[in-house]
């Protein structure tokens, strides 16, 4: 059911846990089926230079906060910004129909995240 | 190749992987006896039943003998049996064919909140066309309250529909106590017995039984055949018209080579394969207990012989079972990221379960064919698997106070 590099990156994901002092933290749950992810990000010189997640949910979701993370880390925010499902689902090599709905869950916990760390920069300013 | 044990053997990423099949309330492999009682009604003895030549009665015969197989077996008479393509059809023809018939008596059916989605299904589409359908709530082990049947029946109720062995949960309900609450107040009794058939004992009169689904392909026989037990005098519509086969009652040819496989797999059930799954599901209900952050979900006793199901917190029942997959073992979830709806399972719900609980289960059903070197391997492998899920979980924190 689900391809090579989805089983590969959920039994070994990558970026797993947490960052303390995190400078943007992003939560996302799936109302209906009650996935959750959870995202935090380092930034420097607004640039993601530290990344991590959570995810309690199915392979599915597990390997796209994986793969997320990595395809967030070290690009700039505006980049980061621009990440689509339809670009993690592709770099997944596709999910099945009814599992696309989980790859939404890391791409919308990171713009959290992004939208956290912004606000963060304003108050402060 | 598959073998005698029902285990296949095949090439995994390091070596060979052992397939362990623990999925048998979805369906099970068919008995080898089954298929060489199949095999001559596939080949020369092709006949149909409704020919009056020779071939055809061949069939005739094969369909008698089958159909007196699976009557004793309920203690019913060869004539209250009538064959189907499985559990869903027999249910279906058991609610609409006894609704459609006794309009005159009329248009109210009870039933549970733990059925199978065909009774589900059946009894909302009845819904859409007028009929009025009361669905019992249950106790948190998945048992019916008798006191709550006997308070729904009305004078329009016609008939009363209840699933045996839960699909799930494993919940065997108490069949004599509901059939005489149904006999006192007249109300038609039906079951849907495609889980339990062969594991719990069924009697059609000392469980007041007027319709009872039967299957094949739960007992190791055939996929595409089952039987609906009618008593003798109960009107029914059917819901498939035809020929006039199986006594004007359900249309269409019979499936020969299905049924006398059918009949083979009742035949070959045995007392001793129910109290060895029984002490296989023991060890594995005993062994995943000592999980931290584990709930067994149905009743511990009155429970089908090969069930097992459980909550873990914190993990998704999918990723696990996909998990397990990946390991060759074979197991089915309630959780909702499964479903095609995305909801939870009704029943875990229905029994009271939070939706994450729900969607943290994981349904384990043995079979014959199970052995304790099985079970040991799911003992070794699910703890692993659950530790290194929770370290990835967000509510790691909260599973490590448990």
């Amino acid at each position: 059911m689900y391809s090579k590099k989805v089983m590969q990156l959920f039994k070994n994901p990558k970026n797993v846990g947490e960052i303390k002092n995190a400078d943007g933290y992003g939560k996302i749950r799936n109302p209906v089926c009650g996935d959750t992810t959870e995202v935090f990000i380092k930034v420097k010189d607004n640039k993601i230079s530290g990344i991590k997640f959570k995810t309690l949910g199915c392979a599915a979701a597990i390997s796209s906060a994986s793969i997320t993370t990595e395809m967030a880390k070290g690009r700039k925010l505006s980049d980061a910004e621009k990440l689509t499902k339809e670009k993690v689902v592709k770099q997944l090599g596709g999910l099945p129909e009814n599992k696309i709905h989980c790859s939404v869950l890391a791409v919308d916990a990171l713009k959290e995240a992004i939208k956290d760390y912004k606000k963060r920069c304003l108050k402060a300013k | 190749m598959p073998d005698s044990q029902g285990k296949r053997a095949f090439k995994g990423m390091r070596g060979v992987l052992k397939m362990i099949y623990l999925d048998n309330a979805a369906t099970t492999k068919p008995d080898p006896k089954v298929i060489e009682a199949m095999l001559p009604y596939l080949k020369e003895k092709f006949g149909n039943a409704s020919s009056a030549h020779r071939l055809g009665q061949e069939a005739k015969m094969a369909l008698d003998d089958a159909r007196k197989v699976i009557a004793r077996s309920i203690n019913a008479k060869d004539d209250e049996i009538v064959f189907t393509s499985g559990g869903t059809e027999s249910n279906n023809l058991a609610l609409k064919g006894v609704l459609f018939a006794n309009k005159e008596k009329g248009n109210h059916i009870i039933t549970t909140k733990i059925e199978h989605s065909c009774i589900l299904n059946a009894s909302k589409w009845l819904e859409t066309k007028g009929y009025k359908v009361t669905y019992l709530n249950v106790d948190e082990e998945g048992f019916v309250n008798p006191a709550d049947l006997e308070k729904a029946i009305t004078k329009q109720t016609v008939l009363f529909s209840i699933i045996h062995g839960n699909n799930e949960i494993g919940t065997v309900q108490n069949l004599e106590e509901l059939g005489k609450i149904c006999k006192k107040h007249k109300v038609l009794f039906h079951t849907d017995a495609c889980q339990s058939y062969t594991k719990v004992p069924i009697d059609v009169n000392r469980q007041h039984l007027d319709l009872v689904t039967l299957n094949a392909h739960k007992i190791h026989g055939p996929k595409g055949v089952g039987a609906l037990y009618i008593r003798s005098g109960i009107k029914i519509t059917p819901i498939a018209h035809g020929g006039g086969q199986e006594k004007y009652r359900r249309g269409g040819t019979e499936n020969i080579p299905g049924i006398v496989g059918f009949a083979e797999s009742v035949k070959i059930a045995s007392s001793s394969n129910i109290r060895k799954m029984e002490k296989l599901r023991d060890i594995l209900i005993d062994g995943i207990l000592e999980i931290p952050g584990a709930k067994l979900n149905g009743p511990r006793d009155e429970r089908l012989c090969n069930n097992i199901n459980f909550s873990f917190a914190g993990v998704e029942g999918e990723a696990v079972g996909s998990y397990l997959d990946s390991s060759g073992i074979c197991v089915s979830t309630g959780s909702a990221c499964s479903s095609a709806s995305l909801e939870p399972s009704h029943v875990l719900l229905a029994i009271g379960l939070k939706p994450e609980e729900a969607h943290g289960s994981l349904r384990f059903s043995i079979s014959k064919y199970t052995t304790e070197e099985e079970i040991d391997r799911v003992l070794e492998l699910l703890p692993k698997i659950l530790q290194k899920l929770r370290k990835i979980s967000p509510i790691e924190k909260l599973i490590r106070r448990l």
